[in-house]
């Protein structure tokens, strides 16, 4: 029971690191830029498809693969947001159309690529999947054995050390504090000579650049098909809101609790119920602390 | 539509429906103007919360599953009653979750309510996919009954069943819309704080049109399975509902009754004829794009277009004459 107990967590915060990586982008822009990028989870599985395709045909690491697509998946952001602005926020009617705008767009995304790769679930090749690091072949744990997927483990540490160099952007460069400038106030960045409508962008470009890296990581973890994104949206959702809009380090802790939260009511009650677990904590949040557990105020 | 045209139009669609069911006997014409009709029940309940009171509802397909799951229910317990029953119960049942979901989520705004009703969604197909009673997560078979009454096929009962579920959803639609409520939703819509001020009870009016909403949503779901007669979570609770459900109200106009009548006849002809001629997936590949075109393009929807003509016509005429 212990041992089952104490798998469980240790699998779900590696869960939860992964997540973090998927919830990353959209906290910048759902918390920052009060942008409601529902189709988020549909750039993230645009990035596990182009890392499988490059995987598939040049035998790259799919989180190597990731990474040399952050410019263009940036420059695809900075595009998206240029649209959105000339359309809606322009125009002052992004919260209703906006949002529906994005929901179209997820599923658009999602219909081109059953188009094209069809509805067979995809995975990619790497040395490391399918291996497991023991903590018991490391440290002495007497009749406990604990063990680290490194399909798992991987994902986990490229997630914390992406949410780690966002934390350290946001908060050290001059263009990171712009964008937390943006999301607090507008009028006021403006008067300091900034274009809030450039550093929006520039923050736009960098969620959907974590989306690739997210992806890969994705991908790595489990087989993708194009619809496995839907399964991600409420989920996401619920880390942001739960890491109080916008902070980077209260949705990383978010996401880590979220699945240790999934990972234990999946081994003790039943995998059927885990997804309702991010629901159901989303719920009660709103209800309760709809700042989240970690905003201000 | 001018007051006295409005019910001699509804009770004519009612009598061509009849009519329709008596001439024609290909069965696959049915088929269509089933699932138009149920995309046009939708569109309306959307409208109704999202259009006429401006909270977004991604949960749609949870309220449409849950009319469907009343009918499974019902069909296991009672052992297979008169589909009308069912359409009967179900919009109670769908509406009282909608009441309940309206009462604990309403007071969030915008967005924090669209994710909510996702969540809701999302959670009732979590509960669905545990029930073995209605079938869990391997989905639930109905036989459609043999005998069917004053019809030549079930159907054609099917049909003139989903076409009086259509004009009780317009009727109710254009009622919320022109009374009293609709002008109070109208307000809660363009500023919430404002018409609280002012003493529009926005709770009440709002609790109204996610109970309707959840209601009309619920009917739509009622004769699914005797429509499909094979009922899975999957594809009762699929997030297409939710986006069909936004996307008809969109394009026809959301401001008024009358715009997701349009959008859903426009959109689900469209649909039946890509469906039958080209191909599924192309079919939902146009969906959302039109979605997104209207979206970006025409805010204001078919409608909204109409209007803009009705205006640039006027102010042609002033300028000659």
């Amino acid at each position: 029971m212990t041992e089952l107990f104490i798998n469980a967590v240790v699998s779900g915060l590696l869960l939860g690191g992964f997540y973090a990586a998927v919830a990353l982008g959209l906290s910048i822009v759902f918390g920052r830029l009060d942008i409601v990028n529902i189709a988020h989870p549909a750039f993230v599985i645009i990035g596990s498809y182009v890392t499988f395709y490059v995987n598939e045909n040049f035998g790259l690491d799919p989180i190597v693969a990731s990474f040399l697509f952050l410019p263009l998946f940036f420059l695809f952001g900075i595009g998206m947001y240029r649209f959105y602005y000339v359309c809606f926020e322009r125009t002052g009617q992004e919260s209703l159309t906006g949002l529906a705008y994005f929901f179209g767009i997820m599923f658009i995304i999602e219909v081109l690529l059953i188009l094209v790769y069809g509805v067979d679930y995809r995975n990619v090749q790497a040395p490391y999947i399918g291996e497991t690091l023991w903590i018991n072949d490391w440290v002495p744990l007497g009749n406990f054995k604990v063990s680290l997927p490194y399909r798992m483990l991987v994902p986990f540490i490229v997630a914390s050390a992406v949410t780690g160099g966002v934390y350290l952007y946001l908060s050290k460069t001059f263009m990171g504090r712009a964008i937390l400038a943006v999301s607090q106030d507008r009028i006021a960045l403006q008067l300091m000579g900034a274009d809030p409508i450039k550093v929006k962008q520039w923050a736009f470009g960098i969620a959907i650049a974590t989306a690739a890296i997210a992806g890969a990581l994705l991908i790595v973890i489990h087989p993708v098909e194009p619809s496995v994104g839907r399964l991600y949206i409420g989920r996401v959702f619920a880390i942001v809101i739960l890491g109080g809009m916008g902070s980077v380090s209260g949705t990383f802790f978010a996401a880590l609790m979220i699945g240790i939260a999934e990972t234990l009511i999946s081994t003790f009650i039943g995998p059927s119920w885990a997804p309702a677990a991010a629901y159901g904590i989303l719920l009660v949040t709103l209800a309760v602390r709809p700042q989240g557990l970690f905003g201000r105020g | 539509m001018k007051l006295n045209k409005f019910w001699p139009i509804i009770a004519a669609l009612f009598l061509v429906g009849i009519a329709f069911t008596m001439v024609v006997d290909n069965e696959y014409y049915f088929y269509a103007a089933y699932a138009v009709m149920q995309l046009m029940i939708m569109g309306i309940a959307w409208n109704i919360l999202g259009g006429f009171t401006g909270y977004v509802n991604f949960g749609s397909g949870g309220f449409f599953a849950v009319g469907a799951y009343t009918t499974v229910f019902l069909h296991r317990a009672f052992d297979a009653p008169p589909l009308l029953i069912a359409v009967l119960v179900a919009p109670i049942v769908s509406g009282l979750i909608g009441l309940g979901v309206g009462y604990f989520t309403l007071r969030l705004k915008g967005v924090y309510f669209a994710i909510a009703t996702l969540a809701v969604a999302i959670i009732l197909e979590t509960i669905v996919v545990n029930w073995e009673y209605v079938g869990g997560a391997g989905g639930y078979y109905l036989l459609i009954p043999e005998d069917v009454v004053f019809f030549d096929s079930y159907i054609e009962w099917l049909f003139v069943l989903i076409l009086a579920i259509t004009l009780i959803a317009i009727i109710v639609s254009r009622y919320l819309n022109s009374s009293k409520i609709g002008q109070g939703l109208a307000a809660i819509r363009d500023d919430e704080l404002a018409a609280e001020c002012m003493g529009v009870p926005t709770l009440k009016l709002k609790l109204i049109s996610t109970t309707v909403m959840g209601g009309l949503m619920g009917a739509a779901g009622a004769p699914f399975p005797y429509f499909i007669t094979f009922v899975e979570p999957a594809s009762a609770f699929n997030l297409l509902v939710a986006v069909m459900a936004i996307a008809v109200p969109m394009i026809g106009g959301t401001a008024s009754w009358i715009g997701p009548v349009i959008g859903g006849l426009l959109l689900g002809t469209i649909q039946e004829t890509v469906t039958v001629n080209i191909s599924s997936e192309l079919n939902l590949l146009i969906v959302g794009v039109v979605l997104v075109g209207f979206i970006s393009l025409a805010p204001q929807g078919i409608t909204g277009l109409y209007q803009d003509f009705i205006h640039f016509i006027r102010k042609r005429r002033k300028g000659n004459g």
